[in-house]
């Protein structure tokens, strides 16, 4: 490989041809300040935050400058050095900032960013010292309400194009870019439509990717904080797995920690009625798909099957791989399932009317707030899950409820709907149902008993992972796929005959749910430096192994639920409250 | 054969000719702006499910360029020049006027489908600001008053 010697601010560095300044300067520990870069997801050198001193008269952006095309010493060869730190570069730092801001609706203190806002640190750090320096006329922009999960407004907007880079490339989606030119250049969909009528999976990734407030999701806290407050109510909350890996973040607590306990602490004092675990509906999922497997298999089913916990994921399956509708699991997601539960089986044994309680799921998925307004998702007149908020929205309500979370004692669930086993703490994570999965069907096709649990082909975040189980001489071919783009691959190859699978676990966001739309937000830098998804998933890995029991058929309160209640694993009765169908979308409607 | 089938007939060419190479959504967007006068958004969903890209793309190419109308064009293009030597004279009132007088907003064709307006940038003509032109037609050093008499003309043409 060819390598390059020069020099950043004095630090000697060698970095292979090709690699940009902005990588170099990371390697020799410098910092440079971006703001549209994301590593091989958008690189186009757009807002120049990033530029520096390489050599010539003009200034570069770091980000999209090649260490070859430094200038070199006719005589000695030498490539320039760069710098990164002059008046110069903060000045022009500087006034890009504020040029931005010239453009932008600078409402910082009533914004749902402020103190994690990419710009508004950027505007700290290089010393902004009048946001309206170039005050002037401002493109008209519209807020769009239309999604269910997802605000986009473009008053916000710093034309950085990360969410665009994000829906396209690693969603496989692209319903949002750039349209006219100059100063009214705008991110919105085709034709002004609204987010809602596009294509658009609800995932959150654009969210997640968004420097500033343009993108966020749609806030229901107030519709919690009615409920909670109307006597009328019977308010039932529940926490998907991932949550628990990352509500900490929000309070300073170092990432990677599950803070389980102190949720539930915290949601008893917000004044929930009873406190619920996902992870019990999790168990419940486990039975029913495992059992819809191992049916699937022996009766001659449609193959592959695949996993329905994302609606992401399903709604992209809906509308992009139709033809895949039959290989969906007629699972309903945990929390649906929980919610079905909760106005069924645990109103009836508690002896309350279904139509006063409020099913919250606390979530960390902006699709979900899409899923429950589903109008398969219910019975008898009532949705399974009245409101979604995600792990973000939590987090403002406890803050708002001036609890100090951090200090809290650790507290459990509300008994029988807060049992759960580490089969189900793992679904938060990209391979975690199907390692779950597994675990139950193994046991139920062999009749013998799993000596070791950990299913670690199908663990970690290779876009694709494959792994191939002999179950008692029946060949079990399964493949993960985290991201809708990932999973596109995947069927693509599925369809074309290249490949053949028996089970196939999708997950719409990258890294599965602990990296979901609805999570704390982690700057693109920052995610240079500490490798989000492995942190938060080693927080349900660890809490995985910690869990006296580790396989959902094990766990008492399941089966004393299927003998009072359900019956049988794919019962009439299961199917009537824990199964659902799928509906082909068209992508345009004209 | 329907007249339009024959145009979608058209454009179906000009895509499988450009599929898979560089530029191919420019390329086909301005045969297809030949073939149907504008760039509606039905002919953009099959462009862009021709091509194999998003909606979203084909639309970004198509409203980045001014050469690509979305709407059909009127009979007779208005072109108020919007230029500095222009502006600075008062193009944006002659601008506003043309608007009020057709009731239709910039870059919009009028009801009766006679007029499109459009701002342009400078036409080379800033010795005559401020500028307007009909088509091929130059109206120079105009002011708002003069404008209902210029599209009578036209309309009555
Ligand atoms: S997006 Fe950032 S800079 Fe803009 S108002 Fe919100 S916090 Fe302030
Ligand atoms: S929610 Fe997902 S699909 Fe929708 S615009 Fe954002 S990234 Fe694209
Ligand atoms: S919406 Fe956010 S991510 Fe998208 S371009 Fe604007 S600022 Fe960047
Ligand atoms: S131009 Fe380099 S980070 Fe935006």
């Amino acid at each position: 490989m060819n390598m390059i010697s020069f020099k950043i601010d004095g630090v000697p560095v060698t970095v292979p041809a090709g690699t940009t300044i902005l990588e170099a300067a990371r390697q020799a520990g410098i910092r440079i300040p971006t703001l549209c870069y994301m590593k091989d997801v958008n690189e186009i050198g757009a807002c120049r935050m990033c530029v520096v001193e390489a050599g010539g008269r003009a200034l570069q952006a770091a980000c999209v400058y090649p260490v070859d095309s430094l200038p070199r010493n006719r005589e000695t060869g030498e490539y320039a050095e760069v710098k990164t730190n002059t008046p110069a570069i903060r000045r022009a730092r500087k006034v890009n900032l504020e040029l931005l801001l010239s453009n932008h609706d600078k409402k910082c203190l009533s914004c749902v960013r402020s103190t994690n806002c990419e710009l508004q640190a950027l505007c700290r750090e290089y010393g902004v010292e009048d946001e309206n320096r170039f005050a002037g006329a401002m493109t008209e922009t519209k807020v769009d309400n239309s999604s269910l999960s997802i605000v986009r407004n473009n008053a916000k907007c710093i034309l950085c194009r990360r969410c665009e880079a994000v829906c396209e490339k690693v969603q496989h989606v692209g319903v949002i870019g750039p349209t006219m030119r100059g100063f009214k250049t705008q991110i919105l969909p085709a034709w002004n439509m609204g987010l809602a009528e596009t294509g658009c999976i609800n995932c959150g990734q654009c969210i997640n990717v968004c420097p500033t407030a343009a993108l966020t999701e749609k806030d229901d806290t107030k519709e919690v904080f009615d409920a909670l407050a109307d006597p009328n109510k019977y308010v039932v909350v529940q926490t998907a797995p991932a949550v628990r890996a990352a509500l900490g973040e929000e309070f300073g607590i170092p990432m990677g920690t599950s803070v389980t306990g102190k949720m539930a602490a915290a949601l008893r004092r917000m004044g929930f009625d009873k406190v619920f675990d996902t992870d019990y509906a999790a168990d419940l999922t486990i039975m029913e798909e495992a059992n819809e497997l191992v049916a699937r298999v022996k009766e001659g089913g449609v193959l592959p099957m695949i996993t329905s916990c994302s609606p992401g994921w399903i709604k992209f399956c809906e509308t992009y791989y139709p033809e895949f509708i039959p290989n969906l699991s007629s699972c309903k997601s945990p929390h649906e399932m929980e919610g079905a539960v909760i106005k069924s089986y645990f109103a009836e044994k508690e002896g309350i009317d279904p139509h006063k309680i409020v099913v919250v799921s606390v979530m960390p998925c902006t699709a979900k707030k899409f899923e429950c307004k589903r109008p398969e998702m219910g019975h008898d007149g009532m949705a399974d899950v009245d409101i979604v908020i995600t792990t973000r929205e939590l987090a403002r309500m406890i803050k708002q409820c001036g609890i100090r979370f951090e200090k809290l004692a650790d507290e459990d669930f509300d008994d029988m709907l807060g049992e759960s086993t580490g089969a189900a703490v793992i679904f938060g994570v990209t391979g975690g149902v199907m390692e779950a999965a597994l675990r139950t069907a193994y046991e139920v096709i062999t009749g013998e008993k799993l000596q070791k649990l950990d299913f670690v082909d199908v663990r970690g975040f290779e876009g694709v992972k494959e792994a191939s189980y002999n179950l008692n001489g029946l060949e079990v071919k399964v493949a993960v796929a985290h991201s809708t783009g990932a999973a596109a691959k995947l069927l693509d190859a599925v369809k074309s005959g290249e490949k053949s699978y028996t089970f196939i676990e999708v997950m719409g966001c990258p890294g599965g749910c602990i990296n979901g739309g609805g999570q704390p937000l982690v700057s693109p830098e920052k995610r240079l430096e500490i490798d989000v998804k492995a942190l938060r998933a080693k927080a349900l890995y660890d809490e995985d192994a910690a869990k006296p029991i580790r396989k959902s058929h094990e766990l008492p309160a399941i089966n004393k639920m299927y003998d009072e209640f359900f019956g049988n694993p794919n019962s009439p009765k299961a199917h009537e409250l824990l199964h659902t169908h799928y509906t082909a979308r068209k992508l345009y409607n004209d | 054969m329907s007249i339009s089938q024959d145009k979608y007939d058209r454009l179906d060419e000009v895509i499988a000719a450009n599929k898979g190479q560089s530029g191919a959504v420019m390329r086909t967007l301005q045969a297809a702006q030949d073939i149907f006068g504008h760039v509606p958004k039905d002919v953009q969903i099959r462009i862009a499910e021709g091509l194999g890209t998003t909606l979203s793309d084909v639309y970004g190419v198509a409203t980045f360029y001014s050469q690509f109308a979305l709407e059909p064009r009127g009979e007779y293009i208005i072109g108020v020049c919007l230029g500095t030597a222009c502006y600075v004279k008062g193009s944006k009132n002659v601008l506003e006027r043309v608007c009020k007088e057709l009731d239709t907003p910039v870059g919009k064709t009028s009801k009766d489908g006679l007029f499109t307006i459009r701002d342009t940038r400078c036409l080379g003509a800033c010795g005559l600001a401020p500028v307007m032109m009909i088509n091929d037609d130059v109206y120079g050093r105009l002011t708002p008053a003069e404008v209902p008499a210029i599209l009578n003309k036209y309309r009555q043409a």
